[in-house]
Parts: C-alpha cells; sequence; structure tokens
C-alpha cells in the first residue's frame, strides 16, 4: 500500500532516507551549475586594476622566487633536462591550481548561506563551480608555461598527450579535499583559519621548489647516515600520502623528456587521492541535509 | 480515498530543532566539540543538560489537490517557515514523510542569490535558475519579465546601483514568471509598494487560474482571503484547523483577539520582560475609533489602542510610550512620552488602571507594523516594555501611493504621529 502510494509522486521525502535521486537531481539543476560557475567567473575579478593578470603575476612571482632560493641559494639539481625555473613552474602550475580550488570551494558554502537556506538544489553544485573558476585560472596560467618554453627553447616530450589525465587526477584532488573542508566549515568554522594553514604547510611538503627524486635520495642518504636504512621506506610513503606528490610528480613526467618517476609513489598518492575523494562524497552527502539548519 | 488527485500528501510531519546554550551559534566552534567530548569523557554522562529539544513541527497531516490555493497562517513561530522549508526540501523532516506530484518552486525570499555586481539582465538569468527555471524559460519570459519589473531603462546597470524599489520589483518580477506545478510563496509580499504587491497576486491568482497549486504564507489575512480557497492554521507547531479560507481566517482571528485575555498570552508571561516590573501591561487591545477589535486598518482611519495595566508598587509617577517598527525594520515613529500620572491613586498598590491612546488620521504607508509599549517613569528608568506585539499592525491603503504623495521606492523614513491619551475608555 505504502510503495504504491509512493510509485504514483514524483517525489518521496522521508525522515531520515536518502533521496534516491539525487543524482538525478544533480543532472536536472546543471543549468544551476552552469550559471553559478559563469557568476563565479564573472565577479572573480571585479573592482581590481589588473583583473585576470593576477592568474599569471601570482605563479610567475612564486617561480622567481623559488628558483632562486631552491637553485640558486640551495643549489639543488633540476628534473632530467629541463631549466630549473621550467621544472618550477611545471610543478607550481598543479599546486596553484590545487591551493586556489581549496580555499575558493571551502569557503563557497559559508558565503552562498543566503541561497542555502531559502532554495533546495543538491548542494554539491556550489563547491564544484567554485573549482571550476580555478580551472579557468590554470589555463591561464599554463600559457604562460607555453611562453616559457619558449624563452628557455625548451621542447616538451611527446608524453605531454597524458597530461589531461593528469589534470583530471589534479582536479580530483583538489575536488576530494575541497568538497570535505567545506562541508566540515559549515558545521566548524574553524576551518577558515586551517585551510590557509593546510596552503601554506603544502607548499612545503610537495615538490614543488623541487623534485620529488632530490627527496628520495637525500632521504635516503641521511637515513644511512643516521644508521637506520629501514626507516626510509616509511618516510618516503609517508611523503607521498600527499595526493599533490602524484599530481605534481605526474606533470613532470608528462612534460619533461627524461624525469624520473616512481610509479610505486605515484599508486599510493593517487589511491590517497581516490580515498580523500570519496570519503569526502560520502562525508557531503551525510551532512549536506543539515547544512540550511546550521550554516 | 481521492488519491488520484491529491498533489502533496503529508503524514506524520515534525521537525525537531536542538537548542540549549549554543542558541546564538549556529555554527559550533570545533574546540567545544572536542572540550564537550573530553569532558564527558571523565564524567558519567549526564542527559540533556544542555541542550533542549524544541518542535517545529509535530504531527502535521494534509493533503492538498491539484489547483488548491492554500493559506498558511498562524503567530509567528507557529512553525509556518519551517513547514515550507520542509516542503521545499530545504531542511530534512525529523519524522514522517511527504509525497509530491509535480514539479516544485519555491519563493522564500524575493531576490535570492542576486548578486550586487551583476546588471539586471545577468541577475534575471542568475536568479531565475536559482528558482529553477531553465535558460530557454527564461529567454522565452526575458520581456515579459523585463515590462512586468518596470525598470528596462537600467537594465545593464549592476543591481548594487538599483534603488531598492526597483531591486525588489526586479526580484519580485522574475518570480511571478516561475510557472511550476506547485508554487510555494512565503511572506515575501511583505515589502513592495502595494500597486505592486497586487500586481503580484494578480499574477499569482492567474498562474492558479491555469490548474497550479499554491501555497501561501503570509502574515496578511486579506492577501490570503483574495488569494486562497483553503486555509492552514498552525499553532506551535501543530495544526489547528485547516479548511476554507473564511473559516480558518476567522477562527485564528478571534483567537488572536483573544490571545491579549489569554493567561498563556505573551503579556502574561512577564518572566521574560524586560523593565523591573513595578507596572506591567495586562491588557492590549487595538480598536477602530468605534471600540471595534481589528488589526487591519487603512490608511488614514484612526486607531485607538486600549491598555490595562497593573501597579504593583505604590507610585506617583508614570509614563507611556508607543514605538512602531516598519516592514523593513527601523523605527518609523515613536509617541514622546505621554504622562499617564493622574490614573494612579495614591498610597496604594496592587490594582489596575485603564487608559487609552487615540492615534488620529494614522500616516502610516501600507505593510505590517511591529509595535513597542513602553511603560515607566522616566527615559532611565522604566517598568515595563513589551516587545513586537502580536498580530503586527496591519495597514493597507486603497489608494496608490503615489496619490497619497509617498515615492514608493523611498525608504520609509521617521516621521510624526498625532496621539492623545483619552481619559477614560
Amino acid at each position: 500500500m505504502k510503495s504504491n502510494n509512493s510509485s504514483n509522486y514524483d517525489l518521496f521525502i522521508k525522515a531520515g532516507q536518502t533521496e534516491s535521486n539525487y543524482w538525478k537531481d544533480l543532472w536536472r539543476y546543471r543549468e544551476l551549475f552552469y550559471i553559478l560557475t559563469w557568476r563565479d567567473l564573472k565577479v572573480r575579478y571585479k573592482q581590481t586594476v589588473l583583473g585576470i593578470a593576477w592568474s599569471v603575476i601570482r605563479p610567475l612571482l612564486t617561480m622567481i622566487i623559488f628558483t632562486i632560493v631552491f637553485s640558486g641559494v640551495a643549489g639543488l639539481p633540476s628534473e632530467g633536462n629541463a631549466p630549473y625555473a621550467v621544472m618550477v613552474y611545471v610543478g607550481l602550475l598543479p599546486w596553484q591550481f590545487f591551493a586556489n580550488a581549496l580555499s575558493e570551494s571551502s569557503n563557497s558554502l559559508v558565503s552562498s548561506a543566503n541561497l542555502i537556506s531559502k532554495v533546495y538544489f543538491p548542494r554539491l553544485i556550489i563547491p564544484t563551480a567554485s573549482i571550476i573558476t580555478a580551472c579557468v585560472d590554470f589555463f591561464i596560467s599554463f600559457i604562460l608555461l607555453l611562453f616559457l618554453m619558449l624563452i628557455y627553447q625548451y621542447v616538451p616530450s611527446w608524453k605531454i598527450i597524458f597530461l589531461p589525465f593528469f589534470l583530471i587526477i589534479a582536479f580530483l584532488a583538489a575536488f576530494g579535499v575541497g568538497l570535505l573542508l567545506t562541508a566540515m566549515n559549515v558545521k566548524y568554522r574553524d576551518f577558515r583559519y586551517i585551510i590557509p594553514f593546510i596552503i601554506q604547510f603544502g607548499v612545503y611538503i610537495s615538490p614543488i621548489g623541487f623534485s620529488s627524486n632530490i627527496v628520495y635520495e637525500k632521504l635516503g642518504k641521511k637515513m644511512i647516515d643516521m644508521n637506520m636504512p629501514w626507516l626510509t621506506e616509511y618516510l618516503t610513503t609517508l611523503y607521498a600520502l600527499n595526493p599533490m606528490v602524484g599530481v605534481i610528480d605526474g606533470f613532470r613526467w608528462s612534460i619533461i623528456g627524461n624525469a624520473q618517476m616512481n610509479w610505486v609513489m605515484f599508486g599510493i598518492s593517487i589511491a590517497m587521492c581516490l580515498l580523500i575523494l570519496v570519503y569526502a562524497i560520502y562525508y557531503f552527502r551525510k551532512t549536506e541535509k543539515t547544512f540550511a539548519d546550521i550554516i | 480515498m481521492s488519491q488520484s488527485q491529491s498533489i502533496i500528501r503529508v503524514e506524520n510531519l515534525g521537525k525537531k530543532y536542538d537548542i540549549g546554550n549554543k542558541q546564538q551559534e549556529r555554527y559550533q566552534s570545533l574546540r567545544d566539540v572536542i572540550t564537550n567530548k573530553v569532558k564527558s569523557a571523565f564524567s558519567k554522562p549526564q542527559k540533556n543538560t544542555t541542550s533542549k529539544e524544541f518542535w517545529a513541527l509535530k504531527d502535521i497531516n494534509f493533503d492538498i489537490q491539484q489547483g488548491d490555493r492554500v493559506g498558511i497562517i498562524g503567530r509567528n513561530g507557529a512553525g509556518k517557515s519551517t513547514l515550507l522549508k520542509v516542503l521545499s526540501r530545504i531542511t530534512e523532516p525529523t519524522t514522517g514523510s511527504i509525497a509530491i506530484k509535480g514539479r516544485i518552486a519555491s519563493l522564500l525570499e524575493v531576490g535570492t542569490g542576486f548578486h550586487p555586481e551583476l546588471s539586471g539582465r545577468e541577475n534575471i538569468f542568475l536568479n531565475g535558475a536559482i528558482l529553477g527555471m531553465g535558460r530557454k524559460e527564461i529567454k522565452s519570459k526575458f520581456d515579459e519579465i523585463v515590462d512586468f519589473s518596470e525598470v528596462e531603462k537600467f537594465l545593464d546597470t549592476p543591481v548594487k546601483r538599483y534603488s531598492s524599489g526597483m531591486y525588489v520589483r526586479l526580484a519580485f518580477a522574475v518570480a511571478a514568471h516561475l510557472e511550476p506545478e506547485i508554487l510555494i510563496v512565503d511572506e515575501v509580499l511583505a515589502v513592495g509598494d502595494s500597486k505592486f504587491q497586487k500586481k503580484c497576486l494578480g499574477k499569482m491568482g492567474e498562474v492558479s487560474s491555469q490548474g497550479r497549486t499554491i501555497l501561501f504564507v503570509s502574515h496578511n489575512t486579506t492577501f490570503v482571503r483574495n488569494l486562497c480557497n483553503k486555509g492552514i492554521w498552525l499553532d506551535r507547531g501543530q495544526i489547528k484547523q485547516t479548511g476554507s479560507t473564511t473559516e480558518v481566517i476567522n477562527s485564528y482571528l478571534s483567537s488572536m483577539h483573544d490571545q491579549t485575555f489569554d493567561e498563556n498570552s505573551e503579556l502574561h508571561n512577564t518572566l521574560n520582560r524586560r523593565g523591573n516590573g513595578d507596572v506591567r501591561f495586562s491588557k492590549i487591545l487595538i480598536t477602530d475609533k468605534n471600540d471595534i477589535e481589528s488589526s487591519d486598518f487603512l490608511s488614514g482611519q484612526d486607531i485607538k489602542f486600549n491598555f490595562e495595566a497593573k501597579i504593583n508598587k505604590n507610585l506617583s509617577s508614570l509614563s507611556v510610550c508607543m514605538m512602531f517598527k516598519s516592514p523593513t525594520g527601523e523605527i518609523v515613529t515613536s509617541t514622546p512620552l505621554k504622562d499617564i500620572s493622574i490614573f494612579l491613586e495614591t498610597n496604594k498598590k496592587d490594582y489596575f488602571i485603564s487608559f487609552s491612546i487615540l492615534l488620529e488620521k494614522n500616516p502610516f504607508r501600507a505593510g505590517e507594523y511591529e509595535m513597542y509599549f513602553w511603560l515607566g517613569e522616566s527615559n532611565e528608568k522604566f517598568f515595563d516594555l513589551v516587545d513586537s506585539v502580536l498580530p503586527p499592525l496591519q495597514i493597507t491603503t486603497d489608494k496608490e501611493e503615489k496619490e497619497l504623495g509617498y515615492n514608493p521606492a523611498a525608504p520609509y523614513g521617521f516621521f510624526d504621529i498625532n496621539t492623545h491619551i483619552l481619559s477614560s475608555k
């Protein structure tokens, strides 16, 4: 009788029950997704003088500093045959994307509080739209990479055809972490302070100014010096748990011709990235229904 | 069961909120969570010491047939907005179920998602999408929307440069062109000038005549009467009455007038009232000049406020003051402190006094006004203050605002009212 009833209706809301048509709804609300993305892009650089140029200036300045510090001062070697600046920039691209996506998405729900408390739509749309704006910045700063390679007369490897694959992984990493943080930020506003810290911390634990191979090499040597070679494996695994390690290594591998790639570590990174993503979606879906009450 | 026509079916619906010491902050801080966890780890579990359950809705059952225009009425905090939020899927019910047939759109606020930096044109598309319209649908209705909003000249200006009137009109215009099978509308018509309100009501009536279903919440019983054919009266989270609009509104209104005499009403709940309590209002009754109770008045009509107060202490001086807040929340007018010491008796306490204030030719514009009543001796020393008395004062006009010499887009501003104390009832 009950099931008979519900089949007559298009929508059935029951306490404590996850909606079966959530994913269908996501598709139905795609227009809202497009328009929110468009809005985010449109208002992003309103009332700024340099506007979209900021998405070039920031990675460019960071690249210059990193090249000076890590290559000039610390004297670290580059990856393969690439000029140090190119290697840094290739690493910066996905990192900047990740950092932007994180800071944009983590605030997205809280800053759309009035929307969330007044209209229904799959909440997933909001953080996703904000990550797309970070994608646009990524493509603009990617153009700068082409110029950089032109200046250094550097020809990328044929493996660049795999770049879209790594780009997708970068997106998934940003999406997973961003989704998790934005959902938590709704409930615990502490994350407002945690996120800048994560980003700052990430710069040092991700292979941005240096290559992963340097880390593996130096770490191995150091452990042998300290007479604890068995520790190396654990430490490198710990290092590779950072999803951005895999993403950045992948970017370098596909652009820089003779770059070395530790596929095991890459696998760990990617597995971690997917794990976070799955948990993030689960957590988001679980807390989503209460957003309107607590935001 | 007339199953085939039922378009919304609500069974045993309930929504619980936990309120407690975290009432001021809706979101938690991680520190609180951690300290609470640590505390509870070291102490015996105490049940519900800090949080209290509050059922915003309880045991709600109703069926809505296709083409019904249902007005939901009730006092502030009766659960009207919560019901709409649950129905429009913004928040999840705690118990029960809802079955809905057809596309549903809810309008709980005008201009939801309007972005100040974007132009009027862009905001039409943005707002339309937020309300659930497709791009094609908006495009096909675009000219109609612009026409309706009367802002075509400023279509490419960012809405942050709009006057509040223009902003509201544009927002309404988009909303008025929503054409879902079920439309849910919250108190959104409380703002905007009366001419525009009428235009919107007309539009909504048009929509419903095409067989669409409307759920409408408003304090303004006149609106509900005009628009709806059925009524649901909510009281403290439960359904008190359902039936034809006239029936439900009549019993709702008569209960409202009883409220002032009701022992449970706020007037008698002296615990959370401000002031030192030497004098307390015990009865407030609003009538027209001929002593007929009402909360709805025409602009320009005389309004009589009849008070009864209990004097708990031996006093020699007493003043009264009234204050009004506009629909947009600003104080628009207040009386000076009016000396009513003549009503006091010397060397006596624990007695009642009654007095009336006549407001001649009220200069209020159409809208709802929250009322505040104050009793005291001086600005520094006050005995009692009754906040936002219910129902609010409802002013309607039969003329257009422009004829009355108002600029509908202008803010309410502060004005004077002409009042005097009537020596006896």
